[in-house]
């Protein structure tokens, strides 16, 4: 590629959009977009309020709802790919080729892999996190909320990467964990793109693990000892325990890819010492954690949930506890099954066959206390319950599938078929998504004071189960046929009946999220109507987040709860909890500040420059970064006290609120 | 009223059946392949799925059955707000899992040792014992972009896009790579492989049915992926011989520069036959040295191994100069097992 000094590699070639139609009306729809988005905010007067109350908030309940925003956000990017895909892959047969050109497709499946885990599974997780573990350990906030805000933001910034490399550059085609083309160590900044949007959103990623980490350790309610925590924060104690060990395996291994790339070392190519297999094995440390880091927090929404729309305490709580601790160890025990076809011979892939296996065993374990917790439950079947039991019966014959790939000579036959894709999908699908769909649904009212329309929210649940099931049940057919993954052209025409099978089940899933869209903007407009006047929203609430008012006031709670048993505010409603209507203290809380995103987009445009090689724009970043840190450290400004009399009026105020509305 | 998560019930019934008419559908290679080690593979995957349907059933049904019969309009069935715990469920629910998975657990290492690529076959299929005097087919496979490069040591032959075996012979594959990582997958064959630049994998298996049968890339590797295709003929021990004369007629030698052509990126390369093989090609595909002039991987990992380049000073040869070709090279190699000899 030519160099010039001023703008690296940047040529005018570099934008797509001139010669690629798709790309042009994407980039017209996203600046009409941005341009009625920005027409709004300065209609209503919300630069002010945007600036001051969110992007430099430091208040983990709207760091929280930042994160889900994002997340959603990315979603309709995510599967706006997937639908490219199941389009080219229903039509490309035979003399067909399709509408998309091989470079144009490897990239789009590469971008659907590297947005939906990335951009959208992690921010919606860590989102709900957030929001949640202050509240439910009693706490007024993290341990560290100025590194929260500057997590966020280090993640928005991979996502922003991630979008600009649609108009000026292009995407990896390596796959969405680069396994692909790594002995070629493709040259072109699509790579490049990857590397730096996962290595900036992953030093967000890190800290916001060890925020979450030291919070649950030192921040929880006096007498909430560890065996009385709500089971969602034990999920999230092991995710983030699993996030701080993992994730500077995969910053290494990306670290020692950009050593080879920018300069010219050896460690995963083909000659000189460079074993591209080491690549391989160091991805897949981290890679497997990752999807258990995505799946536990969700298994905690669905424990507070079943147990919440059940009437009844969860069942077992103890050995969920322990099964979570179990899958938490054994995630590192089983990273060799996603490459049992690269000859490690019989002994190591019995071993790694079986300890996969292992795992089934704790997993099965907590479907099965789910289960028990309904029975002998008075079932209310609002939303968040229709997904609960549809996760149960979904997640089952993923987990199913999974087992059975975990066998070496089974996986031999079905490694990187359509098979395993439909597997990874109904787990991921089944689990993470439902549970954050869930999740949505249940603590929205939480978040923002009114309740999400009904209807809607189980439109959406029935276009998304059954979508589902249309979507993937012809690709577990597929690959029983032989048929493997990510091919942009088949010449076996019998084939096209199931892909398009498969089209079709996808145009479900997008009236699924239509549907959730079109709840969004229904409940916001019909919000007075469904107003939270209670906190406790679904009138059975357990864990001590219902015991504030919906949304909660900056400060959580006005005077520390005290804790006495497992799900605290059933406990304390048991036994005639008053809420303190007097003898009031200041409370000490974290100031806002613009740092963390400062230094976050001077991290923007580090990444930029590396990625384009304007050595010049990088070395000024990268003193920059140092210096904005530096200065952010002499703010001693970091915070003020909320006085006593502020916080009386505002619990009179939701003493007035729940009085009129007893 | 009947919650209506029991529609779940009757399409996962279906998909149960599914399964079943599946194992006797012939496009469902994988359970149904024309060869004796892919269809062990498939048979694991059959017994594997109905041992954990012992579980999977049953929580399915009883999810929604719970479902529907503890729903809040039912005021009959009794509630009990405060029954989270109990012992004796406790362990049915660790302990029958644990056996299921011993059960898996078992048939893996069993089956994961019986069925390694590496290991040499011990039977023709199930009804037919492996002969005494058997060799195995040897053929070596190289993964290019975007084609497959067949060679056959033992006839002295090779092809692109096409490889033949006779039928109930055991087969050898070779495999390696030029470029980046490949896999070798003929699902009428046996499981699938990784093909590596540089590095060599190995799988037996055979066929047991004359037909044509497909074979693919399954490991993503570039633009041209989806073209990356071949067919693997069955033949009959006449078929074969005919195939075999076939090539040798086709008055196309594959040397050096022949292979250097192939390596340059194409897609859906047309089947090509060559009559011959240059002498020790594969080792040179195999150890990355097939372009004059460059050290082989086999020969800079062996001066690696004695040291380095601090060695090669001691030995009197200045690197690159005097290892910049593959005659020198084995100069080094020499100098090597001397050095190798002398120590033992």
């Amino acid at each position: 590629m030519p160099h010039d000094p001023l703008l690296g590699r940047i040529t005018w070639d570099s934008i797509p959009m001139a010669h690629e139609p798709i790309v042009l009306w994407t980039f017209i729809a996203v600046v009409l977009g941005g341009l009625v988005v920005f027409a709004a905010l300065t209609k209503f007067k919300l630069w002010g309020p945007l600036w001051r109350d969110w992007i430099c908030s430091i208040d983990h309940k709207k760091i929280g709802i930042m994160y889900i925003i994002l997340g959603i956000v990315m979603l309709l990017r995510g599967f706006a790919d997937a639908v490219m895909m199941r389009l080219q892959q229903a039509m490309a047969f035979g003399d067909n080729l399709g509408y998309l050109p091989p470079h144009h497709y490897d990239q789009i499946f590469t971008a659907h892999g590297v947005i939906m885990i990335f951009f959208v599974a992690m921010p919606l997780v860590t989102g709900f996190m957030n929001y949640l573990i202050p509240l439910q350990i009693g706490a007024r906030d993290v341990s560290f909320p100025f590194l929260n805000n500057f997590s966020f933001w280090m993640t928005a910034t991979g996502a922003i990467l991630v979008m600009v490399s649609l108009f000026l550059g292009e995407f990896s085609t390596s796959g969405w964990l680069a396994l692909s083309n790594l002995g070629n160590q493709n040259p072109g900044v699509g790579l490049d793109y990857y590397i730096w949007a996962l290595q900036l959103s992953g030093v967000g990623t890190t800290l916001s693990g060890i925020n979450l980490i030291v919070t649950i350790i030192k921040m929880r309610a006096p007498g909430m000892n560890l065996m009385k925590m709500p089971v969602f924060v034990w999920t999230s104690l092991c995710t983030n325990a699993l996030i701080v060990a993992s994730f500077p395996i995969l910053t290494a291994a990306l670290v020692l890819m950009s050593m080879d790339r920018y300069f010219g070392t050896n460690f995963f190519t083909n000659e000189l010492g460079g074993n591209p297999m080491l690549y391989v094995n160091l991805i897949w440390i981290w890679g497997h954690p990752e999807v258990y880091i995505l799946i536990l927090p969700c298994f905690g929404i669905f424990s507070e949930i079943v147990a919440t729309f059940s009437k009844k305490r969860l069942f077992g709580y103890t050995s969920m506890v322990y099964a979570t601790v179990c899958i938490t160890v054994l995630s590192w025990l089983v990273w060799l099954h996603h490459f049992f076809t690269m000859g490690s011979g019989a002994a190591v892939n019995t071993f790694f066959g079986i300890t996969t296996m292992i795992i089934s065993i704790p997993t099965g374990a907590k479907i099965f206390n789910w289960l028990f917790t309904m029975y002998k439950g008075r079932i209310e079947f609002k939303p968040p319950m229709l997904w609960t039991v549809g996760f149960m019966c979904t997640f089952a014959i993923g987990g199913m599938t999974g087992v059975l790939l975990a066998v070496p000579p089974a996986d031999f036959v079905l490694h990187n078929s359509l098979f395993l894709i439909a597997h990874f999908h109904n787990v991921i699908i089944g689990g993470v998504v439902f549970g954050l769909l869930a999740g949505i649904n249940f603590w929205f009212p939480k978040a923002f004071g009114y309740k999400l329309n009904e209807f809607w929210g189980k439109v959406s649940f029935w276009c998304w189960l059954v979508g589902f099931w249309i979507a993937f049940t012809p690709l577990y057919i597929l690959g029983l046929m032989g048929v493997t993954r990510r091919l942009n052209h088949f010449e076996d025409q019998s084939l096209q009946i199931w892909f398009v099978i498969a089209a079709v089940g996808v145009a479900i899933i997008a009236c699924g999220i239509g549907a959730f869209l079109l709840q969004l903007v229904v409940s916001f407009i019909q919000r007075k109507q469904n107003r939270d006047e209670n906190g406790d929203t679904w009138g059975s609430g357990r864990t001590l987040e219902w015991a504030t008012s919906s949304p909660p006031p900056v400060y959580n709670f006005a005077k520390t709860p005290v804790v006495h048993d497992v799900d605290a505010w059933w406990d304390m409603k048991k036994h005639g909890y008053q809420r303190p209507l007097s003898g009031f203290e200041d409370l000490h809380m974290p100031k806002n500040t613009g740092a963390g995103f400062i230094i976050s987009m001077i991290g923007l445009v580090l990444g930029f420059a590396l990625i384009w090689h304007i050595w010049w724009l990088a070395i000024v970043s990268f003193a920059g970064l140092i210096l904005a840190t530096i200065i952010h450290t002499f703010n001693y400004n970091r915070d003020y006290y909320i006085p006593a009399t502020e916080v009386q009026a505002t619990e009179d105020a939701r003493t007035q609120q729940l009085a009129r509305h007893v | 009223m009947p919650t209506s998560t029991e529609n779940r019930g009757p399409a996962w019934l279906a998909a149960a059946a599914l399964l079943a008419t599946l194992t006797g559908c012939s496009k469902a290679v994988v359970l149904n392949p024309a060869g004796d080690v892919a269809a062990q593979s498939g048979d694991l995957v059959v017994t594997a799925t109905l041992l954990m349907l012992i579980i999977i059933v049953p929580v399915i049904l009883l999810t929604l059955l719970f479902a529907w019969k503890y729903r809040q309009s039912n005021t009959e069935a009794e509630y009990d707000p405060e029954w989270h715990h109990s012992t004796a469920l406790e362990l049915v629910i660790w302990s029958v899992p644990l056996i299921i998975i011993i059960a898996l657990g078992a048939l893996t290492w069993i089956s994961t040792h019986k069925l390694d690529p590496y290991r040499p076959l011990d039977r023709i299929s199930e009804t037919k014992p492996l002969p005494a005097d058997v060799k195995p087919l040897e053929v070596q496979v190289v993964a290019l972009d975007w084609k497959w490069l067949f060679m056959y040591p033992e006839q002295g032959i090779a092809s692109v896009n096409e490889v033949a075996v006779p039928v109930d012979r055991p087969v050898r594959f070779k495999l390696t790579a030029s470029s980046t990582m490949s896999a070798f997958y003929a699902p009428d064959f046996a499981g699938m492989i990784y093909a590596m630049p540089g590095m060599q994998t190995e799988l037996n298996g055979v066929i047991n049915k004359e037909g044509v049968f497909k074979g693919l890339n399954s490991h993503y590797s570039g633009a041209g992926f989806s073209g990356m295709s071949f067919k693997l003929h069955g033949l009959s021990n006449e078929g074969f011989d005919a195939w075999v004369q076939k090539a040798k007629d086709a008055n196309n030698a594959l040397n050096r520069d022949k292979y250097l052509e192939l390596v340059k990126p194409s897609e859906r390369h047309p089947v090509t036959l060559f009559s011959s093989v240059q002498e020790g090609l594969y080792d040179r595909v195999l150890n990355m040295c097939v372009e004059e002039g460059k050290m082989c991987m086999h020969h800079m990992m062996a001066i690696d191994a004695a040291g380095g380049a601090a060695y090669m000073k001691k030995a009197g040869l200045n690197l690159p100069q005097d290892v910049c070709s593959v005659e020198n090279a084995d100069q080094v190699v020499a100098l090597l097992d001397q050095r190798a000899e002398a120590q033992q």
